[in-house]
């Protein structure tokens, strides 16, 4: 049995990308306080209204759009509900999941084996011949190369600009921030929707380049394990890229060892990237100072202001 | 002289109750004024108005001789106008200087923020590290973080809620220099309390509220306090009386209990030790945030800890639970009425079965007998005059007095041998919070033995036998109440670090 | 300007009238998407809701499916329902559904060609240890590390489904099959099954146990300490730690009844309607009765009545698949939205809306 790093490595990456988009949102949302468990079904509907996007217009681009735009529009219903008509979260967001999944069937009718549009790489086929580096860093989609700047720019702007301060401090106690004059349920609808554009792209992404299919519920719980990595990175952004690429590795080893037809019982290598997602979760918040700290301490509570 | 802010008229009603009634009054430049009245009376509201959270619903307001009316804090803040907040203001999880960029409306670049900080601190004595986690600093640091955050501003009028309710009498002395500083350099302050003697103390000129409306104004310096408070409340009250007598066996030790916080940001118990006899009030005093709501966890048997750290009536109970410690006689009356006291959205009825299930036998073979929870609710409404409709009235809908007498009374009723409260008449009324008192008393002189945690210092001075000042976790030796005067207290809650703090800086 | 006002004590005629009128604006918004699928809207949820019961040559066929359907949802919303109600959130119940059924199964097939009366009784306990045992995964993480219990029960179910893909290939895999995927059919053979005990209307042992489950729960709810102790648990935690309720006891208890049920509902459905372990037998319950329970307000009649109702929408669906052509996953997006109007409508029982110039802070 032989395993080939290089093109683990680059499976790794494009394995992850989805996730890791859908995880960047999250953290952004629930950084202003709200915990939006709608994350697998933004990330289908993005999966559907991209790829039919891209079978009708041949245009990835515009998958890429549609996708974010389908994301957006579902995280709008959830925005909705839970910051103007003050419903629970948790209830919102598992109706979110339930109804994208619906959704997303229904849209998907006559969809499944169909061939969408060849998504070119930004860089040259030459520079991806290039040994071992090549294929890493030069041969995906321009959409992985922007989920990494993602993270950089979610880091950024949280750590050092005052939009970033905002946003921290309205997660952190939305008293405070209003009694200081911040529009509360404002800032939480924009990060929200941020939320939807990158669940509904990871999920385009994902139909589009990844797997060049629609396949009914093809996310297979990928926007959960997207929530996993935000509370296993403690809420911060370069640890979400590091636990998306470890989730992606398992993930695309798992695939391999499968292939490899090694001894290991197929139900066992199936489960485990959930198994080793429940692992480090474990690991996570038994942790209990880290974990406490960087948590958003407004998160998930119903905000209303009563003057 | 013109006037700063002149208000006129202004009105604000809320479904069921009227919180401002065409209230009037003027704050000149560089004046204290305080706002004087009950819990309740609308000064919340009234200063909400001012700041540009609530918008009234009838009334004018001028600054400066020209219309005012701020549509936000941010406007208000434009305008010159700066509110330094009793609770709900500042971000634990962010650091001094975060928190103070938040409240401005450009904040210079990092590094600069944090020497003009450094400068404004050092200015008026309020020693600060922008560095530092706000959820580390205690109570008085924190508001010095609201007070350099408005003063960053140059406000022309600095609103001030309550200043003192967190702090130590050594603290308030800081306080007062760095107000009477600051409107000698011309900034008006508009200064909240219900506390007479301090308002004597500091303000230029009080506007009193009852109800609403203005019911009269006055110069504090020219009246004595019994007339302030008269006009406040609108009639004279009664101090809590109670007969000597000699205290009985020793029913509730509590020996070297230590404990870790719960929360990041709570207070550690450190080598806590305190012992309560049959008819006496223990008084334990200290600024918010030492450790008061831990000392209660750890007394009710909501926390646990080693087994002989809390012994009841020489048995070891610290490894019990509240039920276990309820049904020997140990009951208590935790500082948070809503969510902790009494859950929000269940009837008094319900709210009734919280506590008084086992003692009240409202139970049988765990299931739950209405009729007679209901009894017991209808017998502490009645007892205790809690003004309500009925027992299946949700606990939300009580006012504050009226559900803290109902509270309290649900434990009394249950004939404690020891009963734990914290902040019984925390924004209580006067009259609610004298019959509360008076209840303690009354439960004491009954050969039970109260413990009272209290920020309110003349409360504990007015019914305790002993008192003993909480620090950081620490529990000072117990002192007899009677004689004691604030310089002592001040000392045993730990002010004196401060002092030093502030002399230097001088 | 609109603004929301709290009421001081939630509107007892709002929260009873707000399902039917989600049901109302559902049939409406409803009808729409069937419009944008090129569908006569009226005759669409006419053919949903009004032809499984009625239809003079469907309805025979039809009408007891509604129970055959309701039994399992219901089953499983009770036990959802008192976790949600504690704030203990459980949404993995179609992973122990999926285990229960397996476990029980395997406890007949062991047993197999045995027609012993006990083996029957025997499986639907295994089964309810099984969706027990799944449970307690996320229960004890949660109470000995405090990890998500979110998480940790619906990536379970992702696990579940490898071991129900394994089972029904593998080790449960019926020898006399020629290699074909599936258990043996444990509903044709005595001793195993789960019969309809009366003819014609649905009934199994499943919709009985739904039925008790609803009357206990009622009787939990209303008149148990521990009825109370889940109520404050989830309205007030600190109040309830303070009224000395164990928050360890209680995620334990509320993890373990609610996947005991779903291992039971499992259970009762692979030994009688599906009749064997294959590798698609779950049919969604466990999710779809997280919309019931929503749908019955988390009280024991509502979630009766609202799993009727998502039983009747399941049937109608079929139906209008098979009458009109309507895709199957419309019916899966109507439940959700359903479960959407409702969520909206809530603000109605706890705020009243007041319209005028007071100014919508924030």
């Amino acid at each position: 049995m032989s395993i080939d790093l290089v093109a683990l490595t680059v499976a790794l990456i494009t394995v992850s990308t989805p996730v890791l988009l859908a995880a960047i949102g999250e953290l952004v949302v629930e950084k202003s306080g709200v915990l939006n468990l709608g994350v697998e079904g933004m990330m289908i509907t993005g999966a559907v209204v991209g790829f039919v996007t891209a079978v009708e217009t041949g245009s990835p681009t515009l998958a890429f759009l549609a996708g974010m735009g389908g994301g957006m529009a579902l995280s709008l219903i959830f925005a909705v509900l839970t910051q103007l008509l003050l419903s629970n979260q948790v209830a919102t967001g598992l109706a979110l999941t339930l109804f994208g999944l619906g959704l997303s069937a229904l849209l998907g009718v006559g969809y499944p084996g169909q061939t969408p549009p060849v998504v070119t790489d930004p860089f040259p086929a030459a520079l991806a011949e290039i040994l071992v580096v090549g294929p890493i860093l030069f041969g995906h989609s321009l959409v992985t190369y922007l989920s990494v700047l993602l993270v950089a720019a979610v880091w950024y702007v949280l750590a050092f600009t005052r939009t970033g301060l905002i946003l921290r401090a309205v997660g952190e106690s939305h008293e405070a921030a209003h009694a200081l004059g911040y529009k509360v349920v404002r800032i939480r609808i924009l990060a929200i929707l941020f939320g939807g554009a990158c669940a509904g792209l990871g999920g385009a992404f994902l139909s589009v380049v990844r797997v060049q299919n629609w396949i009914e519920g093809m996310t297979a719980g990928a926007g959960w394990i997207a929530l996993a990595l935000v509370v296993f990175a403690s809420w911060k952004p370069w640890r979400v890229l590091f636990g998306a690429y470890l989730f992606g590795g398992i993930a695309a080893l798992q695939l391999r060892l499968q292939a490899a037809e090694i001894g290991v019982p197929v139900a066992l290598l199936d489960a485990s990237p959930y198994l080793v997602t429940i692992i480090v979760l474990v690991l996570i918040s038994s942790d209990r100072s880290r974990a406490a700290l960087n948590a958003p301490a407004a998160l998930g509570r119903v905000f209303h202001a009563s003057s | 002289m013109s006037a700063l802010l002149e208000i006129k008229g202004l009105t604000k009603a809320y479904p069921g109750v009227v919180a401002n009634d065409d209230v009037s009054f003027a704050i000149q430049p560089g004046e204290v004024h305080a706002l004087l009245g009950e819990n309740g009376a609308g000064k919340s509201t009234l200063v909400k108005m001012i700041y540009g959270l609530v918008r009234p619903d009838a009334g004018t307001m001028t600054l400066n001789g020209a219309d005012y009316t701020p549509s936000e804090p941010r406007a208000a803040r434009a305008s010159g106008v700066a509110m330094v907040f009793q609770h709900f203001s500042l971000f634990e999880a962010l650091s001094v200087a975060e928190n103070i960029a938040l409240g401005m409306e450009d904040p210079p670049k990092p590094r600069d923020l944090a020497q003009r900080i450094h400068d404004v601190s050092r200015t008026y004595g309020l020693p600060l590290d922008p560095a530092r986690l706000v959820g580390d600093l205690s109570a008085g640091e924190r508001q010095r973080v609201e007070i350099i955050r408005c003063l960053l501003q140059d406000p022309k009028l600095l609103i001030m809620d309550e200043p003192t309710s967190v702090l130590t009498p050594q603290e308030v002395e800081i306080l007062f220099h760095t107000l009477r500083k600051l409107s000698a350099e011309g900034t008006a302050i508009l200064y909240i309390s219900h506390k007479l003697e301090e308002i004597r103390t500091l303000c230029d000129a009080a506007t009193i509220l009852r109800l609403g409306k203005v019911v009269g104004e006055c110069t504090p310096r020219e009246v004595s306090a019994a007339q302030m408070a008269e006009m406040m409340v609108g009639k004279s009250l009664s101090q809590p009386a109670r007969d000597e007598a000699e205290p009985g066996e020793v029913l509730l030790t509590v020996a070297g209990l230590s404990m870790e916080p719960a929360s990041p940001f709570g207070t550690p118990l450190r080598h806590v030790g305190l012992e309560v006899r049959a008819g006496e009030v223990l008084g334990i005093g200290g600024v918010a945030g030492n450790g008061q709501d831990e000392l209660l966890a750890a007394l009710s048997g909501e926390r646990r800890s080693a087994p002989g750290a809390v012994e009841f009536k020489g048995a070891p109970i610290g490894d019990t639970g509240p039920e276990a410690r309820r049904k020997l006689g140990l009951l208590c009356a935790p500082e948070e009425r809503l969510g902790h006291a009494a859950a929000p959205d269940m009837s008094l009825t319900e709210n009734a079965v919280l506590t008084g299930r086992v003692r009240k036998g409202l139970d049988q073979n765990g299931f739950v007998g209405w009729g007679k929870a209901k009894g017991f609710a209808e017998e502490i409404i009645a007892r205790f005059d809690v003004r309500t409709p009925g027992p299946d009235v949700a606990a939300r809908a009580l006012s504050g007095g009226n559900l803290q007498k109902y509270v309290i009374g649900r434990e009394i009723l249950q004939d404690p041998d020891v009963l734990v409260v914290n902040q019984p008449t925390w924004g209580v009324d006067a009259s609610a919070a004298a019959a509360i008192r008076q209840a303690l008393l009354d439960l004491a002189q009954n050969g039970a033995a109260v413990i009272v945690i209290s920020q309110d210092l003349d409360e504990l001075l007015e019914i305790s036998d002993r008192f003993c000042a909480l620090n950081e976790g620490r529990l000072s030796a117990p002192r007899p109440a009677r004689g004691l005067s604030m310089e002592e207290i001040g000392l045993m809650l730990g002010g004196a670090h401060d002092m030093h703090e502030v002399e230097a800086a001088q | 300007m609109i603004r929301l006002e709290k009421r001081p004590t939630p509107s007892r005629f709002w929260s009873l009238s707000t399902p039917v009128i989600a049901v109302i604006l559902t049939m409406i918004a409803g009808g729409l998407m069937f419009a944008a699928l090129g569908q006569d809207p009226v005759e669409a949820i006419r053919v949903i809701f009004w032809d499984p019961l009625f239809h003079p040559q469907f309805a025979s066929y039809s009408r007891p499916q509604l129970l055959v359907k309701a039994g399992p949802l219901i089953l499983i919303a009770i036990g959802l329902s008192l976790g949600f109600r504690a704030g203990i959130w459980n949404i993995g119940a179609e992973g122990q559904y999926i285990i229960g059924a397996i476990c029980g199964a395997a406890f007949g097939l062991a047993l197999y060609p045995s027609e012993n009366i006990l083996i029957f009784p025997g499986m639907v306990i295994v089964g309810a240890l099984g969706g027990w045992a799944w449970a307690m995964i996320p229960g004890i993480l949660k109470t000995r590390f405090r990890t998500n219990e979110i998480l940790v029960s619906l990536l379970l179910v992702y696990v579940a489904e490898a071991i129900l893909a394994s089972a029904a290939t593998n080790w449960l895999r019926n020898p006399e099959a020629r290699g074909f995927p599936g258990s043996r059919n444990l509903a044709r053979h005595p001793g195993t099954d789960n019969p309809e005990l009366i003819a014609g209307t649905g009934m199994h042992w499943g919709v009985v146990a739904a039925f008790i489950a609803v009357i206990a729960a009622y009787v939990l709810l209303n008149r148990h300490v521990l009825g109370y102790q889940i109520k404050l648990a989830g309205q007030a935690p600190r109040a309830a730690r303070f009224a000395g309720v164990e928050p360890t006891r209680l995620v334990l208890l509320c993890l373990g009844v609610s996947g005991a049920l779903a291992g039971m509902a499992g259970l009762f459905e692979v030994s009688g309607p599906a009749g064997q372990i294959s590798i698609d037998f779950n049919s969604g319950y466990g999710f779809t009765a997280i919309i019931v329970a929503f749908l019955g307000r988390l009280h024991p009649v509502g979630i009766l009545l609202a799993g009727l109702l998502m039983a009747l929408t399941y049937i109608g669906g079929e139906l209008a698949q098979l009458m009109l052509g309507v895709p199957a996953p419309a019916i899966q997006a109507f439940q959700g939205m359903l479960l959407f109007f409702l969520l909206a409508l809530d603000v109605l029982s706890n705020f009243r809306i007041r319209f005028g110039t007071g100014r919508a802070a924030a």
